[in-house]
């Protein structure tokens, strides 16, 4: 019999994952509720700016928070960029082909991260001490980083609630045509949320720099993830994807401690194509 | 005989002969990649059955994983001739996919939905595969035993890769006819009007929850077939070569890059996608690694955004806009 104390310490910890999840998630949903287009490679965009944190500690010594704030920029200018060269383009196109063009840039991170920097798994040394409470060890770390995707939630929720920005582009996710009467420009908005997008990136990258070792294929490990939370949450729907990512954050951080790790992640899938048929606008969709 | 029936014949023609073309030293290879454009065709065509009609599935990776290690398995441990292998994998993964379809038809999950739900179930597959690493040898992948005797069809293994050329060519043959039934069934007009509107289609009386699991059964029946034939032919199974949401996406690629909707597109966009990232992989060797799947990325974002209907696609509709013939008989269709 299993030690109730990981259980706890699986719960402490899904928390913790929970925090940075959520961010990935509610990046990802912002661009979706805006823009109608699912960004495949929006995890990838993170293990840039993963991979930018790295370099700027590791070859040119800047602190560690600069090359956060730094990333934060670099996943900004990511975002504008996806945004001109590859979505603006094909907006009208029919879904499937907006899916396989984000899906395309996935594979043209994954290689030019390969091409440029090798399979290498590279990591920034943090080293901060472990925390015990109550017989629970806890990473100083992931608390760290889970406090921080918190605080860069809320300035998000700000920035969509009080400025007349935020409040611009939820109003294009509730009516596309009727923001185009009120005077706003939706290219514009377009390209703001992609910038905003991009720039939660940059904020979840270098949260995980700092827990995570970086390769090519990182984005692999938290992609189908991000996805699964946010249609969980319902596209779109900001509140549901911040619960939806606490729950899988819980399912794969027990399920892995009681069974094994891949086990964790089916559980969480599993979970997650069950609660389609039973909810597929997500679980918190209103009922029709 | 019509100038495409004749076109047609000739092209076939030279398929067959390729493997008795004095070649040279680099013939093993070029049975190879021909070999491998065959299987990945058909498997494409599979793909296309449902995705012409509005199915885009995401997690045909699952069921070309549970077919090819059922077949791999059962002859790994059981010594199961892959006659009756495939076929008990033909049949699991048809099984397994209604039971993917049936709630998704019942509980009308369509579109975005639709298409990571399928992809959830790749993964799944993926993981489980991976999970389950004492039968299946996890992400470092299972390898077929060796039968004994180099060429036998009891184990379905040879050492001549011709006598595979023409399975590979049968097969793809096969996935074609099977498209072309289909295209001049009446389920095809009936799926298509499930893919425009359901609930329109069910007020005439369309069985529409039977129409999209009979759709998906034969896609899946076919593409397990698929995977059972590369896991022969490579006598090797990986979960990431043959399962999970890299695989899916290369699969759904191919057959946009040709062209979805033409009997030929899934062909044309697998032929080149395998030559491309071939010809990439031996033009640069082991210098710059990485740099063939980088153009590889980049130009399938570019195709994917200068020619939506597909290469193909977009080359038959042109020929038809040039050729619209008195008898109105097309030569293409698209």
């Amino acid at each position: 019999m299993l030690d109730p104390i990981f259980i706890v310490e699986a719960v402490v910890n899904g928390i913790l994952l929970g925090g940075v999840l959520a961010l990935l998630a509610l990046g990802l949903n912002l661009i979706f509720g805006v823009i109608d287009i699912v960004w495949i490679a929006y995890v990838d965009l993170v293990t840039l700016c993963m991979y930018g944190v790295y370099f700027l500690v590791s070859h040119y010594g800047w602190p560690l928070w600069l090359a956060g704030l730094a990333a934060i920029g670099i996943g900004a200018l990511l975002g504008v960029l996806v945004h001109l060269l590859i979505i603006t383009p094909i907006l009208s196109s029919p879904p499937i082909n907006q899916l396989l063009a984000t899906g395309g840039l996935l594979f043209f991170i994954q290689s030019v991260a390969t091409l440029l920097w090798s399979t290498d798994h590279r990591s920034v040394r943090v080293s901060l001490p472990t925390l015990e409470v109550g017989g629970i060890f806890i990473s100083f770390t992931r608390l760290l980083a889970f406090v921080l995707a918190i605080v860069a939630m809320i300035a998000l929720y700000f920035f969509l609630t009080r400025t007349y920005t935020g409040t611009a582009i939820r109003a294009v996710s509730q009516d596309r045509e009727a923001i185009t009467l009120m005077g706003a420009r939706p290219q514009r908005l377009y390209l703001v949320t992609s910038a905003v997008g991009g720039a939660m990136a940059g904020v979840a990258g270098a949260l995980l720099i700092i827990q995570y070792a970086v390769h090519p294929y990182f984005g692999g490990a938290f992609g189908p993830l991000t996805f699964m939370i946010c249609v969980l949450g319902g596209l779109g729907n900001m509140v549901g994807a911040f619960a939806a990512a606490f729950i899988m954050a819980q399912v794969i951080s027990v399920g892995g401690v009681l069974v094994s790790t891949e086990m964790g992640y089916v559980i969480a899938f599993v979970i997650f194509i069950v609660l389609m048929f039973v909810r597929p606008g997500g679980i918190f969709a209103r009922r029709a | 005989m019509s100038p495409a029936r004749l076109l047609g014949a000739a092209g076939l023609a030279v398929l067959a002969l390729v493997p008795l073309l004095p070649l040279g030293p680099a013939q093993e290879y070029i049975w190879h990649v021909i070999i491998q454009i065959f299987l990945w065709s058909f498997v494409g065509n599979a793909w296309s059955l449902m995705g012409r009609f509005g199915l885009v599935s995401l997690g045909h990776g699952a069921f070309l994983g549970v077919g090819a290690y059922t077949m791999v398995l059962l002859w790994n441990f059981f010594g199961m001739t892959p006659w009756l292998g495939t076929l008990l994998a033909v049949l699991l993964t048809v099984a397994f996919a209604l039971v993917v379809a049936y709630p998704c038809s019942r509980f009308k999950v369509v579109g975005h939905y639709f298409a990571l739900v399928t992809l959830a179930v790749g993964e799944v597959i993926r993981l489980l595969i991976v999970a389950e690493r004492d039968w299946t040898g996890g992400s470092l992948g299972v390898s077929l035993k060796a039968g004994g005797v180099a060429s036998d069809w009891w184990t379905l293994q040879f050492a001549d890769r011709r006598i595979f050329y023409y399975v590979g060519l049968a097969a793809w043959l096969f996935g074609l006819w099977v498209w072309w039934r289909v295209d001049r069934s009446m389920a095809r007009s009936a799926m298509e009007a499930i893919g425009e509107d359901e609930t329109a289609a069910a007020s005439v009386g369309i069985r529409v929850a039977r129409f999209k699991m009979a759709i998906t059964a034969l896609s899946a029946a076919l593409t397990a077939l698929g995977g059972a034939l590369l896991a022969l032919y490579l006598a090797y199974a990986n979960p990431d070569s043959l399962a999970g949401i890299g695989v899916s996406l290369r699969i759904v690629f191919a057959v946009v890059l040709g062209g979805m909707y033409s009997l030929l597109g899934p062909f044309v966009g697998t032929a080149l996608t395998i030559a491309l990232s071939e010809y990439l992989r031996i033009y640069f060797g082991i210098k710059l690694i990485g740099i063939a799947e980088t153009i590889y990325g980049l130009l399938l974002i570019v195709f994917i955004i200068f020619l939506p209907a597909g290469i193909y696609g977009s080359i038959a509709q042109a020929v038809r806009r040039r050729l619209i013939r008195p008898s109105g008989d097309l030569p293409v269709r698209a």
